[in-house]
């Protein structure tokens, strides 16, 4: 099983998680791959912390990807990105959204919101990418296209053709807010 | 072919589509609940939400008498509730096929139990298959409707929170149109469960069960896939995934039906090993049946029984292999779910912390009313349990302690099971307060229609069951209703009724903030005055996700892109410092 990539997707309810993986997956069965993704829906869409696993190659069994297999971590919220750090392997790759969501205990007062992390996860796995999700998707001109932006950037260190990923937007983001995804996506993109 | 990418919800509901079905019913619930509206993007079935999961099996069941197919789907937990039919269709069997999907959740994602419905197959004798991918739930839907027809059956199909929830690549079929057309047949000897019938169609049910068995052994649904020769696994379902990833090299039967279990095929393929493993998630099903052939087995000695596996899970229970796991040291804040900002349920919670009420609760979004800081909620055993709770725990306390008892349930959850622990609670008269949080959906699921939401599931418009007067009609005479983004007034009305001697009932008239055809009303979103702000928390209390606490400058702030102008919050505050934006 050793052809098959590992991406772990983390972040928090509501970022727009899933539709990423379901693009990446997408993106993977056009590029004539095996690709399995796996979700936790229910609780966790409330504001929670969400993961989605896709695994793509030649045959996948699992859609759970084996802990400790990660190839990248692809995570929308700093502090999601460093909660599943030790599935990665050890020559894995992070490429994180620079954004904090403060957790309820933080937004409470009883806990503080860990500094640094940005620093942490980098000196740990050499190849992270840091992202500025936000400000990439503002100056698209939607701060909702934070995930497309963040696809953009995870579409150069993947092996696949161009083409396939502006298929799949094309495919996958409903007319009207097409222009503004292909535009994130650019940004994002060129940001790596 | 077409091939594209599904779920397994998905796959199953164009399982069904392509078996040719023509009634689907259902109550929602995790993992489950994504079948049942995925078979309405296909018109030739006639799918409902029914009111609990027996209403939707007896709706299933009386399609099956008329001829058709028909497909009924819930949550492991809701066949506890469908038991009483299902264990009868059992004896009946079948005309058209009826297959009941049940989808369990090992590691208890979104659920209060753990229970492993294969059990539920060999007790109700209903056969039963497993797909371990979205390509087998597809196919196993379809072969199980013409296994069930086959043998007068009704047929299982079991899916768990891994294969619903999960997506692969799967290739698409045709729709079958060539099932006979369905119609009144009286067949009183098989549908009239009279002892005397009964007893007659008890044997046809062990006959069956001896006939599929011995047909099931030359099936290509159970399947061995040779390995290095050495080590043979006996697997089924999802298990068989982590099987492949952790133990390449073994040979493996895989199971696809898992009820009657294929003895025959089990015995030769044991034959050949050794060490012979079963692999399964929960309980130890099939290890139990193969040790009771005589067949010596590693199995639940070595592997988890509880929670679900995973292929370092199946590594390091057979091998000792060191897996790594999320981090989970106390310095990184957890982040467990919420309740959304607006929600109409966050002020009565803080209200029933503030009277110090002992809540009986349910199963809904207002679960989350248990966690910090709200942390109003005493009990949660099942669906609709809260009211029974409310009453039986209010016969053996003292008058004052009587008086703290309130059971809080929504508007679903009271109209699947609740409504008839209020009947006893009325009937019997008890002194407790029942709180019915009616946000006119079912939320907890993803926002499902309901018969308090005045539409079905094709969006079409219907009639909306009138709470207030359906809690009268059971004889409870104090009933109000109020709005519980009034926050003195939802005070006053949950201290006066805790403090009644009789039975009433509360009704919380907002809608769900999530539902935009109930939230026409433009809100604007609020912030803080920080020159009025004392930092005094009080507003923390509530628990929005909207609410952050500064602590450098020691007050509250508000993220307007998040909140929705509810202003519950601006009633907590005693210095007037939340504003909304524009005044």
């Amino acid at each position: 099983m050793s052809d098959v990539k590992n991406i772990l997707l983390a972040g928090v309810g509501g970022q727009g998680i899933l539709l990423a993986s379901e693009v990446l997956s997408e993106v993977m069965m056009m590029a004539g791959m095996d690709v399995k993704k796996n979700e936790i829906h229910g609780m966790s869409q409330r504001g929670g912390s969400v993961t989605s696993h896709v695994r793509y190659g030649e045959k996948v069994y699992s859609s759970i990807i084996p802990e400790g297999e990660v190839d990248i971590l692809f995570s929308f919220e700093l502090l999601e990105a460093k909660r599943y750090l030790p599935l990665l392997r050890k020559e894995g790759q992070v490429i994180v959204n620079n954004l904090k969501i403060a957790p309820p205990s933080v937004a409470l007062g009883k806990q503080v919101y860990p500094e640094n992390l940005a620093d942490e996860i980098g000196k740990q796995f050499p190849a992270t990418k840091v992202i500025n999700g936000l400000d990439l998707a503002l100056e698209a001109g939607n701060p909702k296209t934070v995930n497309t932006v963040l696809l953009g950037a995870l579409s150069k260190v993947l092996d696949v053709d161009y083409q396939l990923w502006i298929d799949a937007l094309n495919k996958m983001v409903p007319a009207k807010l097409l222009d503004i995804n292909l535009n994130a996506f650019e940004l994002g993109r060129n940001a790596v | 072919m077409q091939k594209v990418i599904l779920s397994g919800n998905e796959a199953i509901a164009r399982g069904a589509y392509e078996a040719g079905v023509l009634v689907a019913s259902a109550y929602p619930g995790t993992p489950s609940t994504e079948i049942l509206e995925n078979t309405t993007q296909y018109k030739e079935i006639d799918a409902s939400w029914a009111p609990n999961e027996k209403v939707a099996l007896e709706v299933g069941i009386g399609a099956c008498f008329g001829g058709a197919r028909s497909l009924v789907t819930m949550k492991h937990v809701g066949v506890n509730v469908a038991a009483d039919p299902l264990f009868t269709l059992s004896y009946t069997g079948v005309r058209g096929g009826l297959v009941l999907v049940v989808a369990d959740d090992p590691e208890l994602h979104s659920s209060q139990n753990e229970q492993d419905s294969r059990n539920y197959a060999k007790f109700a004798k209903v056969p039963m298959f497993e797909p371990a991918d979205s390509q087998e739930a597809l196919d196993f839907t379809k072969l199980a409707f013409d296994a069930g027809e086959k043998f007068d059956t009704p047929m299982f199909l079991r899916s768990t929170t891994r294969i619903s929830h999960s997506k692969s690549i799967v290739t698409l079929g045709e729709r079958r149109t060539d099932l006979p057309t369905p119609s009144l047949e009286r067949n009183a000897a098989k549908l009239v469960m009279l002892p005397g019938n009964a007893r007659k169609r008890h044997y046809d049910v062990e006959q069956r069960l001896i006939d599929m068995e011995e047909w099931s052994c030359t099936q290509p649904f159970n399947r061995i896939e040779k390995g290095a020769g050495k080590v043979g696994v006996i697997t089924a379902g999802v298990a068989y995934q982590y099987v492949k990833e952790a133990m390449p090299d073994a040979d493996v039967l895989k199971i696809g039906l898992v009820y009657p279990l294929p003895k025959q095929l089990i015995r030769d393929f044991a034959a050949n090993y050794e060490t012979l493993y079963v692999v399964e998630e929960l309980d130890p099903y099939i290890e139990e049946q193969v040790r009771a052939m005589g067949i010596n087995v590693v199995g639940k000695d070595k592997l988890p029984i509880c929670g679900e596996l995973t292929p370092g899970r199946v590594q390091k229970a057979l091998f000792g292999k060191d897996v790594p796991t999320e981090d989970n040291s106390p310095e990184l804040p957890p982040r467990p779910p919420n309740m959304c900002p607006g929600c109409p349920h966050r002020g009565v919670f803080m209200e029933l912390n503030r009277a110090k009420a002992y809540v009986t609760g349910d199963i809904g979004c207002y679960t989350l009313g248990f966690l910090p800081p709200l942390s109003a909620m005493d009990t949660c055993v099942c669906m609709g349990a809260s009211i029974g709770n409310a009453t039986g725990i209010s016969k053996v306390i003292s008058e004052e302690e009587q008086r703290k008892v309130v059971a809080v349930i929504g508007d679903s959850t009271f109209l699947h099971t609740g409504i008839n622990g209020l009947m006893d609670m009325v009937y019997n008269q008890s002194a407790s307060t029942v709180i019915i949080l009616d946000n006119r959906i079912t939320a907890m699921t993803g926002r499902q229609e309901n018969p308090t939401s005045g539409y079905m599931l094709n969006e079409q418009e219907t009639y909306r069951v009138d709470m207030e007067q359906l809690c009268r009609a059971v004889g409870v005479e104090h009933v109000k209703v109020i709005d519980p983004y009034n926050i003195k007034l939802t005070r006053k009305i949950i201290r006066e009724e805790m403090a009644r001697p009789e039975t009433s009932v509360i009704i919380t008239s907002r809608p769900c903030m999530l539902v935009p055809r109930d939230n026409m009303d433009k809100r604007m979103p609020l912030y803080v005055d920080h020159d009025k702000c004392t930092g005094c928390k009080a507003c923390l209390r509530l628990g929005c996700p909207a609410i952050t606490w500064d602590e450098e400058n020691k007050k509250s702030n508000i993220d307007k892109i998040i909140c929705v102008g509810c202003k519950v919050c601006q009633q907590t505050c005693g210095f007037d410092a939340f504003i909304e934006y524009g005044e």
